[in-house]
């Protein structure tokens, strides 16, 4: 069984009386460990489906299934549930907390979990350590450049050991020297057997992982799979995560 | 998500926007400061009444009062006898349930002189040493009256210390304590001799306020020493200490026997006070007293029992509305910072809206923004309640500068802990609305807001 089975998603809204199918009638699967990417143009509804995939929106019509759940019948509070244990963010804006320091921003996830203090500042700590910013984790956001944060934001989306990553524009906002760093970043995370979906507007973005889903008009356009045609340039053999699930932030 | 931590985040929220957060509390900290203030002025003005009770007799004192004789006894109006000796005598034989009847014959108009002074008393009475357990006084020198005294009506008296002060000098003027026993003064130009005095009778308040006057050096004052008024302190305590008594005989003989309409003296006396023998069954005393007396009036119901109770009663429920209107105001005051609380929060979720939207994307549930906001308020709320109690004591030092100071305003530790707790509930109220907005905020538009 795939970790994320979408069939048949529909999302529509309405607007002043006209009906918009931001996504219409998608499906697709995506296993543990793949990385993928979700590429379309702006208003493609791309970003409407990394909502639903994300389980901060649902479907209007279909059904998804993550890691076994059925998630468009559960309830508010357990979608911020399985936001919070199975899945992480990385935002183009990085959005980090500006009040908090790195580690505190870090350790967010956590404190809805109800992790213990101690157990959250170590494994944000690691989670720092991964993204090679531990020594700056009493610092503020403002006082980090733009890649730094984002770095921030990938250990923040990393410490509750999640099931699947999702990053959204992660390169948007970076200057294109940063922005291939953060690639980087989810490449080696990747080859650590993380399940990551990129979602962008940049087909030479888009073109750093194996498969890859265009969204044109809240429809698949085209489906391409490095990895079915053994074609894989990135990630050549994909290992297993550890059995234990581990903190996730092993070197 | 634990409480501790929430709360922490709640402070830091509050440290992060300083002044916005004072002026936001200003509503909480004055309304718990005029909750407390009020409470402490009421206690103060209780504290004045109760103890002036005490000092007019106690709460088991029961007034014999003359009244008009009823409508259907009203051809029979002429022959009332009033309040008079027999009637002391009938009481004191023939109820035993009486403990203590003391008759008092009242002389007014009389000035008391001593060489170049003189002092108008509160009061002159012929009394019975009976008084002394009725009025609660305290003979603190010198003798009270002897049978002697009343048998050969002796010009003497015993006078209270405000007298003592008017004709012999108080001692915070001439800085020593002057016991005028054996000592001469005139009433109306008859000369008595002064045989006791009674103790200073003061509230709680003046008693420490003159302790600590006189551990302070005496302030440099020139010209005569001003006459001390009777506009602050107590009116029962001023009243008392300018008592003077002098035995019922002596009162009879020397200014009653020969005044009159058409030569008649008078006999009727001026009060007869009883104390029963328990409060408990002051009913019973009092219907055998009537019964006694309807004896001695011959059926004539020309008097009437005037108890403390009815006092007591009068008190409490000035006490009761002072503090009704007292609280009603404050709890307005609080109700308008709960308003303000109210505003700032929205204001302060509308400028976190992404923040929120960041939170609710890494896995909080509405709930923990719910609890968030919530908790904040209380906190706002709560510091603010905090410095209203400190603001409080302030104000009552204020208050206690302006107020008379028998009645001077006591906090009392109930009102701080309702103030407290009426703001913990405003803060909870006024978190309400806002912690509801933030929680139903969609993540995904949060999220957009710039």
């Amino acid at each position: 069984m795939a970790l994320v089975e979408l069939r048949n998603v529909s999302k529509i809204y309405q607007l002043g009386g006209e009906e918009i199918r931001a996504l219409d009638d998608v499906s697709f699967d995506i296993d543990e460990g793949e990385f993928i990417s979700i590429i379309g143009p702006s208003g493609s509804g791309k970003s409407t489906l990394m909502h639903i995939l994300g389980c901060l929106d649902s479907p209007s019509r279909g059904t998804i299934q993550l890691d076994g759940m059925m998630i468009q019948d559960v309830s508010a509070r357990e979608l911020a549930a399985i936001r919070n244990r199975k899945i992480g963010f990385v935002f183009q804006f990085f959005n980090l907390l500006p009040k908090l320091n790195v580690v505190q921003n870090v350790e967010l996830p956590m404190i809805y979990s109800g992790v213990s203090a101690g157990e959250r500042r170590r494994r944000a700590m690691a989670a720092l350590e991964s993204v090679d910013l531990a020594n700056r984790s009493r610092h503020r956001p403002s006082q980090l450049s733009g890649g730094q944060q984002q770095r921030v934001a990938v250990a923040r989306a990393l410490v509750n050991n999640p099931r699947i990553i999702f990053a959204d524009e992660p390169t948007g906002n970076l200057d294109s020297h940063t922005g291939e760093a953060i690639l980087g970043l989810f490449r080696r995370l990747s080859v650590e057997g993380r399940t990551i979906v990129l979602v962008t507007h940049d087909p030479e973005i888009a073109a750093v992982t194996p498969r890859r889903i265009e969204i044109r008009d809240g429809r698949i356009a085209e489906k391409i799979d490095l990895t079915l045609a053994g074609l894989n340039r990135t990630a050549p053999t994909v290992p297993q995560r550890p059995a234990d699930g581990g903190t996730g932030v092993t070197q | 998500m634990n409480l501790f931590n929430t709360i922490r985040v709640g402070l830091k929220e509050v440290w992060t926007h300083k002044f916005r957060s004072v002026l936001t509390m200003l509503g909480i900290i004055l309304g718990v400061a005029s909750l407390v203030g009020m409470a402490a002025v009421i206690k103060g003005m209780e504290n004045g009444m109760k103890e002036a009770m005490i000092a007019m007799g106690g709460a088991d004192k029961v007034l014999l009062q003359e009244e008009d004789v009823p409508s259907h006894q009203q051809h029979l109006a002429d022959q009332a006898p009033g309040r008079t000796m027999v009637d002391v005598e009938a009481l004191r034989r023939s109820a035993p349930l009486l403990r203590v009847v003391s008759p008092e014959m009242r002389v007014s108009g009389v000035v008391a002189t001593r060489g170049e002074k003189m002092v108008m008393p509160s009061e002159l009475c012929g009394v019975w040493p009976a008084v002394i357990d009725m009025n609660l006084h305290t003979l603190a020198h010198g003798r009270f009256f002897t049978e002697l005294d009343e048998e050969n009506a002796h010009a003497v008296c015993v006078i209270g210390t405000g007298i003592r002060d008017e004709l012999f000098g108080a001692p915070e003027d001439i800085g020593r304590e002057i016991i005028p026993i054996g000592e001469l003064l005139n009433l109306n130009g008859q000369p008595f001799t002064i045989v006791g005095m009674f103790a200073r009778y003061e509230s709680e308040q003046e008693k420490k306020m003159r302790e600590l006057a006189r551990s302070k050096p005496p302030e440099a004052r020139a010209g005569p020493p001003r006459r001390r008024g009777f506009g602050r302190g107590n009116w029962a305590f001023w009243h008392k200490n300018y008592t003077m008594y002098i035995p019922l005989n002596t009162a009879w003989i020397r200014f009653r026997a020969a005044s009159g309409v058409d030569n008649i003296p008078d006999p009727r006396l001026s009060d007869i006070d009883l104390k029963v023998e328990s409060i408990e069954r002051v009913e019973v005393a009092l219907q055998q007293a009537r019964n006694v007396l309807m004896m001695t009036h011959r059926g004539i119901e020309d008097f009437s029992f005037r108890t403390q109770e009815n006092n007591l009663e009068s008190i409490n429920k000035q006490i009761r509305n002072a503090r009704l209107s007292g609280g009603f105001i404050a709890a307005i005051s609080l109700l308008v910072g709960g308003i303000g609380i109210v505003n700032i929060m929205l204001a302060s979720i509308n400028e976190r809206i992404r923040e929120i939207g960041i939170c609710k994307a890494v896995g909080a549930s509405g709930l923990a923004i719910f609890t968030q906001i919530l908790i904040e308020s209380v906190v706002i709320a709560l510091l603010g309640a905090a410095l209203g109690v400190g603001a409080s004591y302030g104000l009552v030092a204020i208050l206690a500068l302006i107020s008379p100071s028998a009645n001077a305003p006591l906090i009392t530790p109930l009102a701080m802990a309702i103030a407290v707790a009426f703001s913990a509930l405003v803060g909870v109220s006024a978190g309400l609305f806002p912690a509801w907005k933030a929680a139903r905020l969609n993540p995904i538009q949060a999220l957009r807001n710039e």
